[in-house]
């Protein structure tokens, strides 16, 4: 029978939630790594007892783990990450150049083909590439130094590269997101990229509808129809049908669209799911409600989901890595909150349970739909 | 023998308990220590010291002999007691944060 096992990274230690393909009865087991800052984890597509680990902390810096049996034992990996060549300046807070310094590993993403390949997207943002299981990472400079890098700037949590999304349809195209410099894309597997953030605009930089500043918060993409992206920008929900040569917004009827989780159901390409954050000046839930809010038109027209979600004197957030959907039917959707609950429908959305009430603050879900 | 007291998440991190016990090849210094302790444990390597600078990280303090060594010359020989194994060489994190 099939199964699920969620991986969740939080403040201080890794969790792993497994059950059965009904989704009902869980058994956690953790914490992994008690007392470090999991960013993320991630099995690989190809081998889901190969899990990549990104663990860190401020005293000790950034260390690297990889499991090969499902998260049960770890082995610690390599951890050196260096920019290639003289690193350069990008923009600080103040708008004076300030060097790249490597800070940590945000966003792992397992290869589709291989399960010793894996990239990682770190701030200060660039991306990372290891063909070695972890051993040796190496930078794929042409991201950072296509040109436009000395007018990237950090976002509140940091100039970091979130998101990458890959391309099982072209593996030559990958996607990835930065925070606050906007979304790019390579069509030759990493050598060359460019902006894609035609149709963002956002008041805060100086020209709305720059090419690069824009604080992209989480890109999603249903692997069934590459080249459908949305985007959760810092305010604004975006689509893109055309691999994000042109966005539009489709925030609708949403009650706030600030917010960082974005993701499509597994199933139903135009189904898609946010949790709307009241503002960036208050990092909690709209009128203290945890909502996840579905559309089932591809953006646009909003319904709220609240069944099994406290809607009264809620104040937590749900930060951009920590929504996550599996591939079973009906989809299962599953998110982390910053007030350490982790939360699951196994309806599409439409009622939802708690998995566990009590962990610490949640920076990262992710799912692995077994066999 | 040179003894190294590490903080417990680096114990953690290397899979020790207790002490770290090293020999410690020519002059024993912070650099030579800190060398022999990241061949020994090569998961320690860059959260003791910078991978690239070997500067030593912000939140790290090194002490002995009830004396603060963070801000000497790596390559100053320590103190006698820690080199005869009497004293050990305290690797600390600092107490901050939540």
């Amino acid at each position: 029978m099939s199964g699920v096992r969620v991986l969740v990274g939080t403040r201080k230690g890794a969790f792993i939630l497994t059950s059965d393909g009904k989704r009902e009865k869980w058994e956690v087991n953790g914490p992994h790594f008690a007392g470090w800052e999991m960013y993320h984890l991630k099995g690989s597509p190809l081998d889901p007892n190969r899990i990549y680990a990104s663990q860190s902390s401020g005293w000790f810096g950034q260390t690297m783990q990889r499991s090969s049996d499902g998260g049960k034992t770890w082995e610690t990996i390599g951890n050196k990450f260096v920019y290639d060549g003289v690193p350069g300046t990008h923009q600080w807070y103040d708008g004076t150049p300030h060097p790249w310094e490597f800070k940590r590993v945000w966003h792992l993403e397992p290869s589709l083909t291989d399960p010793d390949t894996v990239y990682a997207g770190v701030e200060d943002a660039a991306i990372f590439k290891t063909t070695d299981g972890g051993q040796t990472w190496n930078e794929m400079p042409g991201l950072r130094q296509h040109g436009t890098g000395p007018k990237w700037q950090p976002g509140a949590g940091g100039m970091c590269l979130h998101t990458i999304i890959l391309d099982p349809s072209n593996p030559e195209r990958i996607y990835i997101a930065i925070s606050a410099a906007g979304a790019f894309r390579t069509d030759d597997g990493g050598v060359t990229w460019k902006p894609i953030n035609k149709g963002l605009s956002s008041q805060y930089i100086p020209d709305p509808n720059a090419e690069v500043g824009h604080c992209v918060h989480h890109i999603a993409m249903n692997p069934n129809r590459p080249g459908v992206l949305f985007m959760q920008k810092h305010w604004d929900v975006m689509r893109s049908d055309d691999g994000g040569d042109q966005w539009r917004e489709v925030s609708g009827n949403l009650p706030t669209d600030f917010g960082f989780a974005i993701d499509v159901n597994s199933n139903e390409p135009e189904t898609i799911y946010v949790v709307p954050i009241k503002s960036d000046s208050e990092h909690f839930v709209h009128e203290a409600k945890l909502r996840v809010f579905r559309s089932r038109s591809g953006g646009n027209e909003w319904e709220p989901l609240t069944k099994g979600l406290p809607q009264e004197n809620c104040y937590v957030n749900v930060l951009r890595d920590a929504m996550a959907v599996d591939k079973l039917d009906r989809c299962g959707v599953y998110f982390g909150t910053s007030g350490g609950q982790v939360y699951c429908s196994n309806d599409d959305g439409d009622s939802w349970n708690p998995i566990v009430r009590d962990l610490p603050a949640v920076l990262s879900v992710e799912v692995q739909t077994l066999a | 023998m040179i003894r190294v007291e590490l903080p417990y998440h680096l114990r953690n991190l290397a899979k020790v308990s207790g002490e770290v016990q090293l020999e410690v090849v020519g002059e024993v210094t912070l650099r030579s220590v800190l060398d022999a302790v990241e061949a020994r444990y090569p998961m320690l390597q860059g959260t003791i010291r910078d991978h690239i600078t070997q500067q030593r990280r912000p939140f790290l303090r090194f002490f002995a002999c009830e004396e603060d060594l963070s801000h000497e010359s790596p390559d100053k020989p320590l103190p006698e007691s820690v080199v005869s194994g009497r004293e050990p060489l305290l690797v600390i994190g600092a107490i901050a944060g939540g």
